[in-house]
């Protein structure tokens, strides 16, 4: 089992990264979502999928994968702009199961309208020239267009930290998480930033989608899987935790290809492990705070 | 998209939602033969040209006048790939829509669903997808019968080949379901049986899209030939991932099956130098007269060349017509009899004919080799005839080996 080069393993530990990185961006999106809303948004697979088909969509009126990869995920975010304000808002301050079951029949409805928009049959989309190609790291060859999704995940991720930190929208989101009734009480309608936050929430997935396309293609089911792993993700970094998303997405991406290199048998269920390993010792997740839930 | 286009597409779509896909005759009194497949899923291309298939067969039936002057009516069933959805789909055919005959399913274990309800109703049940079981103790039935080829039959005549023009040092990557695994157990004994090396071999989950996790130890091992079961949808992405890790360049790719639906989805960038066996390409129109009519009937409609897995559904419609037609009556049982003791039969590629004893279809298939995009003639030549393989009984286990000898 252990008789493998270390070149091997080094190119496996960064495929797994690549791997990560999308578990990432929708965990985020997830988790904010959840963190200041605490709405668990079951759509989201659904706008992952999106994110991949307006992209082929914008590809194919414009001919360039650089506006397809710009304007895919702002219009998802206009989409989820659009779902929030119309169907989850009125179920604020109800039952927390409603927008849960809202949004995930909003998710059987999406994966059936792509089924007829762009068919049953899969698409295929293409990463432009300049990104086909695999580079040289001295270990491994590897393709370039992975490289790509890793440097562009970490450009905004990183983007996303200095918002929230430091702008004041940043700073309303976050107290906004902490204790609504205090930032109502200060004047914020916080019903605007619910709406924001949504919808970047919603790009962000959209992002993932349309990063993820060119490597898996794109279907109408393609959301269904990786928001099961997703919500993994989330609960293993701890529900709200912007830091919590990045770090267990890039861990649920490593436990997924270390597991299908030494036992590929295992990959399927090893991420469920880790969770249960982890809600054992840390019932609130790697970095989430105690009592979000209640 | 143009606005145009799109409301067209989903006018179309909504249309079919709302109408499921039914042939219908004119007139009252039809042969109703009931069709469930995966429309929706990894497999929906495949179940498709199934359907093509099926329909092409049975209007070319009917413009004849149908069988003992009643007219054919296939009805088609989402099984959504999933062994209880066939299930129920085929008892409703059976029970609710009256139909004496069933043809279809795609994948083994939704095949072995729909068996175990036909063989209850006692109802006439051609499969007409690969399994090694169905033409097997315990599932084969009196009235089974498998129309497809099959995992023994493929890699046997496929992994020979393979072994013995592109290299003797292999890895296996498999969908981890019973296709997936039949072929790699048995290429794994035709490999053994030729002297050449396992290198290694790994499973993954039918169904999912990303393969990198898989590649780095592949390409460590250096083999000369990766074979892969990468059914359906999955073909395309394993494909895709793979020539973006470079591995195209560093060994040669093989697999038991060309789909034409994937080979048009992925495109000769994808498919140029991977090898396959197919049962039936379009191409062969210029070899076989059966090939040609059957090429140019479903062109006429679709506007594009049959696949290899509409073939057989086209020859298992034909297959339940013959049997009516030699029995002269619309009965399971009869017809069944009445093609065991009539077994040749030649629809669309060449004598083929069913061994009595598993009620199993023996015919020829091909090995090919995809074209690079310069070298196709016109938008669907994505594949060139390297070899045939003539049909034949002893590329299968015996019936002794199957138990219902």
């Amino acid at each position: 089992v252990f008789d493998v080069s270390a070149a091997a393993l080094a190119a496996q530990l960064f495929t797994g990264l690549v791997l990560g990185m999308i578990f990432v961006l929708l965990a985020i999106g997830l988790s904010l979502i959840f963190g200041l809303m605490t709405v668990v948004n079951f759509a989201h697979g659904s706008f992952y999928m999106l994110g991949a088909y307006f992209g082929f969509v914008l590809l194919g009126l414009t001919g360039s994968f650089w506006v397809a990869l710009a304007f895919a995920p702002l219009a998802v975010g206009v989409f989820g702009l659009f779902v929030e304000r119309v169907l989850i808002r009125p179920l604020y301050g109800r039952n927390p199961d409603d927008p849960l079951l809202l949004t995930f029949g909003l998710s059987l409805v999406l994966v059936e309208a792509a089924r007829v928009i762009w068919g049953k049959i899969g698409l295929t989309l293409d990463p432009p020239a300049a990104l086909a190609g695999a580079v040289d790291l001295g270990f491994t060859w590897f393709p370039t267009y992975r490289l790509f999704v890793i440097a562009v995940t970490v450009v905004v991720v990183v983007a996303l930290w200095v918002f929230l930190k430091r702008s004041n929208v940043g700073l309303v989101i976050r107290a906004g998480s902490r204790d609504p009734l205090m930032v109502t009480a200060l004047g914020i309608d916080l019903r605007r930033i619910w709406l924001l936050v949504f919808g970047i929430g919603s790009a962000l997935a959209g992002l993932a989608g349309i990063l993820a396309g060119p490597m898996r293609g794109a279907y109408a089911e393609m959301g269904v899987t990786m928001i099961i792993e997703s919500f993994v993700v989330v609960v293993v970094g701890g529900m709200g935790s912007l830091l919590g998303a990045v770090v267990a997405g890039l861990l649920i991406g490593e436990v997924v290809s270390l597991t299908t290199f030494f036992a590929p048998k295992l990959s399927d269920i090893a991420v469920f492990g880790v969770m249960a390993v982890v809600l054992l010792l840390r019932p609130s997740g790697l970095f989430g705070e105690a009592g979000l839930m209640e | 998209m143009q606005r145009r286009t799109f409301l067209r597409t989903t006018a179309v779509g909504a249309a079919t939602l709302a109408f499921p896909a039914i042939v219908r005759a004119q007139g009252g009194d039809t042969i109703k033969i009931g069709f469930p497949g995966p429309t929706t899923g990894p497999f929906g291309a495949l179940a498709k040209d199934q359907q093509q298939g099926a329909i092409v067969a049975v209007e070319e039936l009917n413009a004849r006048g149908g069988v003992l002057g009643r007219k054919l009516e296939v009805l088609f069933r989402d099984d959504e790939l999933k062994p209880a959805v066939g299930a129920q789909r085929t008892k409703e055919l059976i029970e609710n829509e009256k139909c004496e005959f069933i043809v279809g399913g795609l994948a083994a274990h939704v095949q072995m669903a729909i068996n175990e309800q036909t063989k209850a109703a006692k109802k006439l049940f051609i499969s007409v997808s690969q399994s090694d079981e169905i033409s097997a103790k315990p599932d084969l039935g009196p009235l089974t019968f498998h129309e497809a080829l099959n995992p023994t039959i493929t890699s046997r005549a496929v992994g020979t080949w393979v072994s013995q023009n592109l290299g003797k040092k292999w890895w296996i990557l498999y969908a981890d379901y019973a296709w997936g695994k039949q072929n790699t157990a048995v290429l794994t004994d035709v490999l053994k049986k030729q002297g050449g090396t396992l290198l290694g071999s790994t499973p993954y989950p039918l169904g999912n899209p990303e393969f990198s996790a898989h590649l780095p130890r592949i390409i460590d091992a250096r083999p000369e030939v990766l074979v892969t079961m990468t059914p359906g949808a999955d073909n395309i992405a394993f494909l895709k991932q793979a020539i973006s890790y470079g591995m195209k360049k560093q060994m040669k790719i093989a697999q038991p099956l060309h789909w034409l639906p994937q080979l048009k989805q992925g495109g000769p960038d994808l498919y140029s130098d991977i090898f396959a066996g197919i049962s039936f390409s379009w191409q062969l129109e210029d070899q076989i007269p059966e090939a040609k009519n059957y090429v140019q009937l479903y062109r006429k409609k679709y506007n594009e060349p049959p696949g290899d897995y509409g073939a057989y559904a086209y020859s298992a419609i034909h297959e339940v017509a013959r049997g009516i037609t030699l029995a002269k009556a619309v009965n399971s049982d009869a017809v069944a009899s009445a093609l065991l003791a009539n077994p040749t039969y030649n629809h669309y590629k060449g004598k083929q004919w069913w061994r009595t004893c598993d009620h199993k279809a023996f015919q020829d298939l091909w090995i090919v080799k995809g074209r690079e995009r310069s070298k196709m003639k016109g938008d669907w030549d994505f594949v060139e005839i390297v070899q045939k393989v003539p049909a034949s009984e002893s590329l299968d286990r015996t019936c002794a080996e199957k138990g219902v000898a």
